[in-house]
């Protein structure tokens, strides 16, 4: 299952067509709308999530862009998986907004989310693989 | 090495009469049983020398533990995975896909924590992940979990079997032992690039034009810059590794007492080390992690304890070690290092590379640890516990490890 978040702007002149129903019957994706102000003759503006065979999101997304909707990728969110963190600092080298860093009293590494831009450097620097990528859905709806 | 063993002894004889307090292992075992013996961690012991001083220190203290946790390549298991009905010679043995050494006897093997699985990419896909190895094969087992064992073999009159495939769980196996060659690297480089372009180590990932620095001990909680002439570590000498308690067995692979010493006699580049082993069906998940080094390699995280017995005040004094007065040398990973040149680009101290940045040249880098100084505390704690509550004795060592006193403290 693959699965993408994405900001979808539709030009005034196709807001009249059913292009995202077409995603479903056309490509077999699954679509999750989280926002959505799109008025006929107006732009349009789409906040979806869709999931389905990596392939088929590909094509679906051409298909999109073929009618002229502009398609952009949602920031993604960082997580820390606190289970298997053996809170070591590897990542805390590479973290360029020190969302990542060592407590100098305790010597923890303390991951701080709102100071993360989501840049994904210490993802595979974790020698334990506990730092996480999950969608912003908050984020989004903001 | 014989040699400088007896040396050693001779030394540690003559000085012997100096000393004020002169306590024996198992005066200080006697007290463990009675649970009188007082033990504290290496970090509590710095406060402690500082305020009392080496003579009272010894007086009060009769343990001091450390800790290490930390990635450790040179670590592995040795595993019997018993006879099957027919019987097999294994040839080839893999352990989810990871090989493991076939060429003991016919169901022993010894799988090592840097194989990477048979399928990996490695580097093909640059830079690789490494997501899976014999690191995570043994976690895997101390976790639990089942495992998948598959062998091969050309087949003899009395193990006739050539071929097997089944799951094992830790507790299955009539026999797995943690045998690690080198653990508990007493000091180690200070990892950066100069080069342009970022480069994937053991050290991690150094990005280029010194942007990071790496270091990778637990400094002062550190067990051999606690007993720096091994004057208390020797074959015997009963550890917490993994969770679970082990043994010193011998000096590790590369285990380099000569190398240059401050005047408190610490190690200014990676010297001494240790082999250990232990009982794999007493360890913890906790504390045997794999790890994932990108562009490098798989590898296991050990978490490793030495108990300091304090029979004098020349061991209180040596255990009362601080990350100020610690030192290790940085190294350029990019160039230098792949040519076998170990040349220090600057001398720092552990205090200095804790604070998060240190300037080479006129260059600010920033400093991040590859040792988890929270696990390497929590296991001094843990230790400190086991000892205090009489669960767990210290043992004599048989032989000391080699060492060479080059300077003697003033």
């Amino acid at each position: 299952m693959y699965k993408r978040m994405l900001v979808l702007r539709f030009p005034p002149e196709i807001t009249d067509q059913p292009l995202v129903c077409s995603l479903s019957r056309e490509y077999d994706l699954c679509f999750n709308i989280l926002k959505a102000t799109i008025f006929p003759g107006q732009e349009g503006l789409m906040v979806l999530e869709i999931s389905g065979y990596k392939k088929q999101v590909q094509e679906g997304l051409r298909y999109l862009r073929s009618k002229g909707v502009a398609v952009k990728s949602i920031a993604q969110e960082i997580r820390r998986n606190n289970d298997i963190c053996i809170q070591c600092g590897a990542c805390t080298a590479m973290c360029p907004t020190k969302a990542l860093y060592i407590d100098d009293e305790s010597r923890e590494v303390r991951f701080v989310p709102s100071e993360c831009k989501g840049c994904e450097l210490c993802v595979a620097v974790c020698p334990v693989r506990a730092m996480e990528i999950r969608f912003a859905k908050d984020k989004v709806l903001v | 090495m014989e040699k400088n063993v007896n040396a050693l002894k001779n030394d540690r004889d003559i000085q012997m009469s100096h000393y004020q307090i002169s306590k024996s292992l198992e005066e200080i075992n006697e007290k463990i049983r009675s649970g009188k013996a007082v033990v504290v961690t290496a970090e509590e012991m710095i406060g402690i020398v500082r305020k009392q001083g080496e003579i009272r220190a010894a007086q009060e203290v009769d343990v001091v533990t450390t800790g290490t946790f930390s990635p450790m390549c040179s670590s592995g298991a040795f595993i019997n995975f018993g006879h099957s009905v027919p019987g097999i010679k294994a040839s080839q043995v893999w352990v989810n896909g990871v090989p493991a050494y076939a060429g003991l006897a016919a169901v022993d093997i010894y799988i090592g924590a840097t194989e990477p699985r048979v399928d990996d990419p490695l580097n093909l896909k640059y830079p690789g992940e490494f997501l899976y190895g014999g690191g995570h094969v043994i976690q895997d087992l101390v976790a639990g979990k089942t495992v998948h064992l598959r062998a091969e073999a050309y087949g003899t009159h009395c193990y006739p079997r050539k071929a097997l495939d089944k799951r094992v769980s830790l507790s299955d196996l009539p026999f797995a032992q943690l045998c690690n060659p080198r653990n508990a690297y007493q000091n180690y480089n200070c990892a950066v690039n100069v080069t342009d372009k970022t480069i994937y180590t053991y050290m991690g990932t150094l990005r280029p034009r010194m942007g990071n620095a790496n270091y990778c001990t637990s400094g002062q909680l550190s067990p051999l810059f606690n007993d720096p002439y091994y004057q208390t570590i020797g074959v015997g000498t009963r550890i917490f590794l993994g969770g679970g308690t082990g043994y010193v067995v011998a000096a590790g692979t590369q285990h380099n007492p000569g190398v240059p010493r401050t005047e408190r006699g610490l190690p200014k580049r990676p010297g001494g080390t240790l082999m250990v082993m232990g009982d794999l069906k007493h360890m913890s998940p906790r504390w045997l992690v794999g790890v994932s080094l990108l562009g490098y390699g798989c590898s296991l995280a050990v978490g490793l304890g030495v108990p300091i017995p304090i029979l004098n005040e020349e061991i209180a004094f040596r255990t009362g070690v601080s990350d100020e007065e610690i030192v290790t040398q940085v190294v350029d990973y990019g160039k230098d290092y792949p040519r076998g040149q170990g040349r220090s680009l600057k001398e720092v101290t552990y205090a200095q590379l804790k604070t998060g940045m240190i300037r080479i040249g006129d260059k600010e880098v920033k400093t991040a640890p590859l040792s988890s100084y929270v696990r390497a505390r929590e296991i001094a704690q843990i230790l400190r516990d086991w000892i205090s509550s009489g669960k767990f004795l210290l043992a004599q060592p048989q032989e000391l490890l080699p060492s060479e006193r080059i300077e003697t403290r003033d």
